[in-house]
């Protein structure tokens, strides 16, 4: 299981940096919410998976799973909300001000 | 209790204290208030002269980074003594020269900050027993200077004239940091007390030499010799205070006081004795030279100063030598050349720093330093004039000024050592007193230059600003005190000579044993003798090149400017800022992908030749907890939807895959029993499709990427490249557990933060910290996207920024 999830993420963040080298603004942004997708997979595989219980202590099994990567991937979920939303709106600006959502015509002047 | 570390300390804190107080000090007061530190520490310092002169020292110790042997020691002997006499003692009437010179609505603090920086990083030079001490003070007078220079910033020259001395100062400082570290690799200690204890062990030493060099290199560029002189003609666009302190009392001499402090360490050998000696004359000559076709007052003067220093530098070559002899009764015959070294230190700073001011009194009072445009000052200024009359006879080495006679005691050494059969001096010896006495009759020349050109001749009122009149009285004070002390000095040169300078004499030779006697009875009249003629001749024939100056001026033509060190140093940096420029624009594109490129493959490489060299790559299935078929499906959706986004047309379907990716995520947290992470990611994958739905509405369709077929080939070597190099490091890391997980510590959420649900115990307890500051990053990007959709760009805005 372990090994299948890390090759997911691994053919997640090829694609998230395929996305990330084009031309298109928006691609780049889907590039980068898919690499904070296969980040959380990475973390969660590294915690070790499908041991034990959830973490909730009600359930008073005899061994939980391990939290602490949880408790890393809700921060870093809600992190990349914000980030992703910011970039969209950047994208939406700077499509308003410069009429292009095209990074090599985004680069600014030519002749500094 | 107060000690000299804490007399060092002083000038910093007034520093730090004068930007809290300048407001409520009237404009008027804050030059006397800064006044009192160097008044109160020149006293202080002056009543260790009667303890130093019976040969004691004081050291103390500040512990700073003692693990390393880096400690603040300070050491007062009878060297360091003089500096710091005349470090306070400049300084004090320095400031009060500034406090009428400069205009009440100059940044006044700035500019005493300033100087009190360099006040505090010249004593501590002075006054550090520890190498690395040294330099850091070495280079805060460095960087002091260049803040100084450029006070009037707004002047083009006090831009590039600061810019040259730090890049010439700060690069010879750290030549200067290498040859003491190699100091220290040779012995061990950053003390150089105890470096000169055991300078026997390592002269030998391959690294003797080299460090030797470097030290030098530190010692030339910042006592601007020969060829490194070119940054202190420009240094004078700084207020005429700081010229008259830094740039001819003071920081130009730690060169020299970097000299005298390591001959004991490096003297006494050939190349110490020729590098030193030979640098010396050639600058001397050289800019004594130079200096008579300057036009600029402070520009003549400012190569007489270079001039000088190259003449007090030869004095302590040429003192080395005594060093090559050991102690004897005729050592004293070079040793001498030391005493009129340091004694010339001392009248050199009375009689330029004199000069300085007057000559700023006269920029101040007409508003011209020009001679062309200067002359019959006399009778507007009398005392301005006595002053200058006093100031350039006493540098010419006229009698009844101090400088008569330390100038004939440099005749008398340098006429000793050409008598020497050492060092190949028996060769070109007899050149020495030859160029010394030409570049003696050129300081007779251009002295005369700053007195009759200026004071004499026409009065050109026309080409004046100003009605030319004496300044006030108290601008006047200062040059008169050090004018006063130049006639002092030369009717009662003893009381210096036993008090000050003999005791400096043990510093720099310290073998040969604490209690011999090696200060010189200073004479005005030794009888009609060699040195006396030479004067006799300097003056004669200096009258005659003054007269005929118009007819053989057209010598320095035969000079193209094309070939000067200035225009060598001009087009280096021109040069070098043509290549950083190219180098930089090759790489910084401006491209996003051509960065991400950088970092990508930066990535691949060191991780991925990391993982090889280590053999850090291990793969085992044998722990894995067994898939079953609904797990499977999942991840072949997500692998189907992953790689369809590539190769979808329309936008639309490209977010909708994306939202695949983000609820089958949603899945798998369900099934790795993360029931939190699987709510908070149902609801925030929802809210991002949304949003990136909502942006499609304002964004166009996106078209079909139009790389070439490199472009693309190399963008799919670099994806599958990171994922591959991502994939191994995985697997690598999943089977070296290096350490127990501190999960464990966590399942005790109840009993430590009262929480059932670890997860929430985590984020809103244990690191709750962490959790507050996330919010804060939330908040942030929600007034960035506000104000990002709300605010308009002001009408006019882009129209400036074009401009």
């Amino acid at each position: 299981m372990e090994t299948i999830i890390i090759i997911l993420a691994g053919v997640l963040v090829s694609v998230a940096t395929y996305l990330v080298l084009s031309k298109n603004l928006i691609r780049v942004i889907l590039g980068t919410s898919i690499f904070s997708h296969a980040a959380h997979l990475l973390i969660m595989t590294m915690g070790g998976l499908k041991e034990g219980s959830s973490p909730l202590l009600g359930e008073e099994a005899a061994t939980y799973t391990d939290a602490l990567p949880q408790a890393l991937i809700l921060t870093a979920i809600v992190i990349s909300f914000g980030v992703t939303s910011f970039f969209l709106v950047i994208a939406y600006r700077a499509y308003q001000e410069t009429n292009t959502d095209n990074l090599d015509i985004l680069r600014g002047i030519k002749d500094e | 209790m107060f000690t000299v570390n804490l007399a060092i300390m002083i000038p910093f804190i007034a520093a730090l204290i004068i930007p809290l107080v300048h407001k409520k000090v009237s404009r008027s007061y804050i030059g006397w208030v800064v006044f009192i530190v160097p008044a109160a520490l020149f006293v202080y310092l002056a009543s260790f002269i009667p303890s130093m002169a019976e040969g004691n020292t004081i050291v103390h110790t500040w512990n700073w980074i003692p693990s390393i042997g880096i400690n603040f020691t300070s050491y007062l002997d009878g060297l360091s003594m003089i500096f710091g006499l005349l470090i306070t003692g400049v300084g004090a009437l320095v400031v009060i020269y500034s406090i009428y010179y400069l205009d009440h609505d100059e940044m006044l603090y700035h500019f005493y900050v300033y100087l009190l920086i360099f006040m505090g990083g010249m004593l501590g030079v002075v006054f550090s027993d520890n190498i690395m001490v040294l330099y850091l003070f070495w280079e805060m007078t460095s960087i002091s200077s260049f803040l100084l220079i450029a006070f009037w910033y707004h002047r083009k020259q006090s831009r590039y004239g600061a810019q040259k001395s730090f890049l010439i100062t700060v690069g010879g400082g750290f030549a200067m940091l290498a040859g003491f570290i190699m100091l220290y690799v040779m012995t061990g200690t950053f003390s150089i007390r105890e470096i000169i204890a055991s300078v026997d062990d390592i002269s030998a030493h391959a690294l003797f030499i080299p460090a030797m060099a470097l030290v030098l290199l530190g010692a030339f560029t910042k006592s601007a010799q020969f060829p490194f002189h070119i940054w202190l003609p420009d240094a004078m666009e700084a207020p005429t205070p700081v010229s008259a302190y830094l740039h001819s009392a003071t920081m130009v001499k730690a060169g020299i006081y970097l000299v005298a402090r390591f001959t004991p360490v490096f003297g006494g050998g050939e190349i110490w004795f020729w590098i030193i000696t030979g640098v010396g004359f050639i600058t001397m000559i050289w800019a004594s030279f130079n200096a008579i076709r300057q036009t600029d007052l402070k520009a003549l003067l400012a190569y007489s100063t270079v001039s000088q220093l190259g003449l007090i530098m030869s004095l302590f070559g040429m003192g080395s030598a005594a060093l090559y002899f050991g102690y004897s009764a005729e050592s004293v015959v070079y040793t001498q050349a030391t005493f009129a070294a340091l004694f010339h230190l001392v009248n050199h700073s009375t009689f330029k720093g004199a000069l300085f001011m007057v000559i700023g009194i006269v920029d101040h009072e007409v508003g011209t330093r020009d001679i062309r445009r200067l002359g019959g000052l006399i009778s507007f200024m009398p005392i301005s004039f006595t002053i200058t009359l006093i100031g350039s006879f006493s540098m010419a080495g006229v009698p009844l000024f101090n400088g008569f006679l330390s100038k004939e005691m440099f005749l008398t050494a340098v006429l000793n050592i050409s008598k020497l059969n050492i060092f190949s001096l028996e060769n070109i010896g007899a050149m020495l007193p030859v160029i010394a006495w030409v570049a003696s009759v050129f300081t007779f020349v251009y002295s005369m230059i700053i007195v009759f050109k200026t004071f004499f001749g026409k009065y050109k009122e026309e080409k004046l600003e100003h009605q030319a009149d004496e300044p006030k009285m108290g601008m006047l004070i200062p040059p008169i005190i050090l004018a006063v002390l130049v006639v002092v000095i030369f009717f009662f040169p003893n009381i210096l000579g036993n008090y000050v300078l003999s005791p400096a004499m043990s510093s720099i030779y310290p073998g040969f044993g604490p209690n011999v006697d090696l200060g010189v009875e200073i004479e005005q009249w030794h009888g009609f003798n060699t040195e006396l003629w030479m004067t006799i001749g300097i003056i004669i024939t200096g009258i005659v090149l003054y007269l005929l100056l118009k007819y053989w001026k057209g010598i320095f033509r035969l000079f193209p400017r094309r070939f000067s060190f200035n225009r060598l140093y001009d087009n280096a940096l021109l040069f070098i800022e043509n290549r950083t420029t190219n180098i930089t624009n090759m790489y910084m594109t401006g491209y996003l992908r051509d960065y991400l490129t950088y970092i990508f493959l930066f990535f691949i490489g060191a991780a991925g030749i990391t993982l090889i060299y280590t053999g850090a790559f291990t793969f085992d299935v044998s722990n894995d907890v067994p898939v079953s078929m609904f797990e499977l499906i999942m991840v072949v959706i997500m692998l189907g939807a992953g790689i369809s986004i590539l190769f979808v047309k329309s936008r639309l379907a490209a977010v909708l895959l994306y939202g695949v990716l983000g609820f089958a995520i949603a899945v798998f947290f369900v099934i790795f029993r993360a029931p939190d992470l699987a709510l908070t990611q149902l609801v925030v994958e929802t809210i991002t499709t949304v949003l990136f739905l909502a942006c499609f509405y304002f964004l166009p369709e996106w078209k079909k990427e139009e790389h070439d077929g490199r472009t693309k080939m190399t963008n799919i070597i670099i994806s599958v490249g990171t994922g591959l190099v991502f994939i191994l490091i995985a697997l690598g890391v999943q089977h070296g557990q290096l350490f127990e997980s501190i999960s464990r510590y966590f399942e005790d959420a109840y009993e430590l933060a009262g929480g059932m649900n670890i997860v929430n115990a985590i984020l809103g307890d244990f690191r709750a910290f962490d959790t507050m500051l996330e919010v804060f990053v939330l908040v942030i990007a929600g007034m960035g996207v506000f104000s990002l959709i709300k605010l308009k760009s002001r009408k006019g805005g882009r129209k400036i920024e074009d401009q």
